[in-house]
């Protein structure tokens, strides 16, 4: 970016609720279903129905607010937001105006440089989801009415980002939150974490804000980083042909890379906000912030402080670990069979995530379980195999999930250990290979892997690496002595 | 002909082998044909007929709901499942419900037996019952003359005797004007009292279900049997339901209010005159009456006509012909569709709200219009507080004249909204009301007389009209 300008940057993020039932009525939020299959006369708009609350919604907004260190407001009130359009039965979508659940928050972001910054969150509030019109299916627009009434959740920061990065990794954060929470599954491709982007420009320095436009559309995490760097170029540009920015609504078009208009101010529309009379206040008292607030998982920060003290894990590990709850919990049930907390750590960030992201898989998909990838450690610890044949069996662990002793049980894997059976091993390729006995005495120390690599496989890869080392050693210096 | 005063009556009648409730109904049934000219039905369930043995079984050996065998018509704002919600537009016309309003379901969990479906204004907005896709119903008492509204269907019904009692709904007074207009009793419940699930919005944070009857027994049995809390309207409440009906007689000296400002300039004489003999009746039974002062009566019809637009702007954008309901043939775009099929399927009056309503909720708009009304209704809200501090029963008009003709105020609507003025107040404060026929103007045209209690005592209302009921 041209040094001359700071960008300023806020995001209305909406989360999708991983609710059992829609927001006003008991219909189901499965997003599989076969169109308007998920549906009934209240999310239908039909006349006379009428909205009754989810408390579930409540509660899981309430939470990502304490999560936000955000101010939940005792008394909060939906309003009415009314335009037409023919995915949105009622007319008007049931949303918060005045008076949102929750306000004032922050979510703390660090920079590349590791320092921190806080991004002011300025409300969180509740709101139905609109249906799906579907353009593309011949002349005709249909409209699956599925989504309508699926809880949203809409985050609102405040303009603290000044690039596009910081946007990034603003947005990463905030899908660790709300993952972590349990409230939202924080896929972008899939929608059910969407992100608006409010872009302005201004010269350093400056501080009254830029004319501001803003960008939907943006489907990924990439394509945020990607739309906001091409917005503020845009931008830029035109300030540096002695333009002017046009308040208007822009759409980011990831196939093309590029920006294109949607509408401009002109167009906008008067939503015509007013309090909805068929909604009571919701009211969170001291009790029910109490409850909630139970019901707080140790989240992400805290988490990873804690596996350092707990487990003394090196902070990168422990960074990586509590990436995700999932991955978390993970190693976490590792722990319940080992207590080799390194090495599970090792086994997670090596095999485990190379094979998640290799397969894009989700850790809850990953096909060992933790209980027996701990056995697998353990097995390690206690001499039964070495770390090579661990390596060896983990493949088949990834297809069959079996116990890895009875792996090593079936393919006859065990360790030896027997130092005379060793010895037996060592003494039999000590006098097939005089040779080699030559070259160490005359200070070829090299050829020690030489005899190492013979008794392994002599063994199978089954003897104790470490007594093969001993006893190989003391047996060669014995033969230096005469 | 009737031979019974109200429903325990008939109840004994049937019990004694006097009445067969198959013959009643088809009374009913022949009178609504005989009076088609009122045109107070829009639809009539002949098939009725059907459930009159069994119910009658039901009364005979004691095991009948509490409205077993009561000939109720509903409003067509009502919902009822697998039958016409038109709402008297043509908007709605075809449109078929899946379900039920929870009062009308009340009622059929009752044992009543449900008629037909009444005319009234388009969408419940209007005083005469001359905005209706399915014609002017005219008030049977005088037929050149209307039978007010918007549930003029529902008044008309039960004054010619075309049923036992109705349902109606009151957003602004359409219950107690039509009962005024047309010489029978109406209830406006306190709202909350009754869910209001199925029921057709016009501007949800006023509209109530209440009853009209010709006795104050059949409103008070009706009024126990369809209120109380519904988790399928969060604004209902989780109030105890009185026992109307064994408390109706017990009459208390009751402090009776007369707001000054009802009694103004604009009202009738003969209105005037008929109330306070009334008063001077009640006084000598030993009531106190006071005058009281409600100093913001003067912002009612202005604050309400705000509020209700606004809300009703809202709420009917859902008849957008992309759904359910009319499309106009004139469709080719999107834009088309709805300018078309709403132009073309909504009355003119339904037209006029709507854009009065998108106009006070408008970004610049807002604070002047609908801010500073909901202003208005709270401190009318704090006048009825503060009245029955010193009162339990608020006394007024219920309209400033009687019946007027059929399309004598159809070119004013300012004049037709004015006419709302005693009424409106109840519902932006939302205490119950109920209308009292008190006899008839020299034109021989009923003369209603409005009662208001405080929020939740629908007891004491009923109790001061039962002191009527039973000296008629």
């Amino acid at each position: 970016m041209d040094s001359k300008y700071e960008a300023v940057i806020g995001l209305e993020v909406h989360a999708q609720l991983l609710t059992d039932t829609k927001i006003f009525c008991g219909c189901s939020t499965r997003f599989d279903a076969p169109p308007n299959t998920n549906v009934c006369p209240v999310c239908l708009g039909h006349p006379g129905v009428l909205p009754v609350m989810n408390k579930k919604v409540v509660e899981f907004t309430a939470l990502m607010g304490l999560a936000t260190e955000c101010a939940i407001n005792e008394r909060s009130i939906f309003a009415r937001k009314n335009y037409f359009y023919p995915d949105l039965p009622k007319g008007y979508q049931i949303s918060q105006y005045e008076e949102p659940i929750c306000e004032h928050g922050k979510i703390t972001i660090e920079l590349k440089d590791g320092s921190m910054r806080d991004i002011g969150i300025i409300r969180i509030h509740m709101e139905e989801d609109a249906g799906k019109s579907i353009h593309d299916q011949g002349s005709e627009t249909l409209i699956d009415v599925n989504r309508c009434g699926t809880p949203l959740m809409e985050i609102v920061s405040e303009p603290d980002m000044h690039t596009a990065d910081e946007a990034y990794l603003y947005l990463t954060k905030l899908k660790q939150i709300v993952t972590y929470l349990g409230i939202c599954d924080g896929n972008m491709e899939e929608g059910s974490l969407r992100c608006d982007a409010n872009i302005s420009i201004r010269l350093k320095g400056e501080t009254k804000l830029g004319t501001k436009t803003e960008v939907k559309n943006m489907n990924s995490f990439r394509n945020v980083e990607k739309a906001i760097e091409f917005e503020i170029e845009r931008q830029i540009d035109i300030l540096e042909e002695g333009g002017r920015i046009v308040q208007q609504t822009l759409l980011w078009n990831a196939d093309q890379n590029k920006i294109i208009p949607m509408r401009s101010k002109e167009e906008a529309h008067d939503y015509r906000y007013f309090p909805d009379p068929d909604l009571m206040p919701v009211i969170v008292d001291q009790k029910w912030k109490v409850e909630i607030s139970k019901m707080m998982p140790e989240l992400p920060e805290k988490r990873r402080d804690r596996f350092i003290e707990q487990y003394s894990l090196p902070k990168y590990d422990a960074e990586i670990l509590t990436s995700s709850r999932d991955l978390a919990d993970y190693y976490e049930k590792i722990l319940t069979v080992t207590d080799d907390y390194k090495s599970a750590s090792n086994w997670v960030m090596t095999e485990v995530l190379k094979n998640i992201n290799d397969r894009k898989i989700t850790v809850a998909q990953f096909p060992v379980s933790a209980e027996n990838l701990g056995k697998l450690i353990k097995m390690i610890n206690e001499n039964i195999i070495s770390g090579k044949i661990a390596k060896e069996i983990f493949p088949e662990m990834l297809s069959t999930n079996s116990d890895p002793n009875v792996i090593v049980k079936e393919k006859n894997l065990v360790q030896i250990t027997d130092t005379s059976e060793i010895e037996n091993v060592i003494d039999g390729i000590l006098s097939a290979n005089p040779k080699q006995i030559e070259e160490f005495l005359s200070g070829k120390d090299k050829v020690i892997g030489f005899f190492v690599g013979q008794i392994m496989k002599e063994t199978k890869g089954k003897a104790n690496p470490a007594i093969v080392n001993e006893l190989l050693k003391s047996k060669l210096e014995s033969k230096r002595e005469k | 002909m009737l031979n019974y005063k109200n429903h325990s009556e008939k109840i004994s009648l049937i019990k004694e082998d006097k009445l067969s409730l198959r013959e009643n109904v088809s009374f009913f049934l022949d009178n609504i044909k005989r009076n088609s000219n009122l045109n107070a039905y829009n639809f009539v369930f002949d098939d009725c007929l059907m459930q009159t043995s069994s119910i009658e079984q039901k009364i005979k050996n004691g095991s009948a709901g509490k409205l077993a065998g009561m000939v109720i018509a509903i409003k067509d704002v009502l919902a009822i499942k697998q039958q016409p919600l038109t709402c008297s537009s043509n908007i709605l016309r075809d449109f078929i419900p899946t379900y039920t309003a929870t009062a009308v379901q009340k009622l059929i969990d009752a044992d009543a037996i449900i008629i037909g479906k009444t005319n009234c204004d388009e969408f419940a907005m209007g005083s005469s019952n001359e905005n209706s896709a399915f014609g002017a119903v005219l008030n049977p008492v005088d037929k050149s003359r209307v039978p007010g509204g918007s549930s003029g269907g529902s008044a008309a019904a039960v004054a010619a005797s075309l049923c036992d009692a109705s349902l109606g709904t009151d957003t602004g007074g359409s219950i107690r004007q039509p009962a005024a207009f047309c010489g029978i009793y109406g209830l406006k419940p306190t709202y909350g009292r009754v869910s209001r699930y199925g029921l057709t919005a016009f501007a949800s944070s006023f509209d109530t279900i209440g009853p009209f009857a010709r006795n104050v027994e059949d409103i008070a049995l009706v009024l126990s049997v369809i209120s109380g809390y519904d988790e399928k309207d969060s604004t209902s409440f989780r109030t105890d339901v009185p026992d109307f009906i064994t408390k109706l007689n017990s009459i208390k000296k009751f402090r009776i209010g007369l707001p000054k400002e009802y009694f103004a300039e604009g009202l009738n004489e003969e209105i005037h005159n008929a109330i306070f003999e009334k008063v001077e009746y009640l006084k000598k039974q030993g009531f106190e009456i006071t005058e009281i002062e409600l100093p913001h009566t003067e912002y009612s019809i202005s604050a309400y006509y705000i509020l209700t637009t606004a809300e009703a702007s809202s709420n009917l954008a859902r008849f957008d012909g992309a759904r359910y309901g009319f499309r106009s043939k004139e469709d080719k775009n999107l834009l088309n569709m709805y300018v078309n099929s709403r132009s073309e399927g909504f009355g003119n009056e339904i037209k006029r709200r709507i854009m009065l309503g998108t106009y006070v909720l408008s970004s610049g708009y807002y604070d002047a219009y609908y801010r500073k009304a909901q202003k208005v209704r709270r401190l009318l809200k704090q006048d009825f507080d503060k009245a029955f501090e010193k009162v339990d029963l608020i006394l007024t008009p219920t309209t400033p004249t009687t019946a007027f003709k059929i399309g004598e105020k159809t070119s004013d609507p300012l004049e037709m909204y004015l006419g709302d003025i005693y009424t409106t107040s109840a519902n932006l404060a939302g205490i119950p009301g109920i209308n009292i026929p008190i006899g008839k103007d020299k034109q021989g045209l009923p003369i209603g007389m409005q009662v208001m209690a405080n929020q939740f005592d629908e007891v004491t209302l009923l109790s001061v009209a039962q002191i009527f009921n039973l000296s008629e």
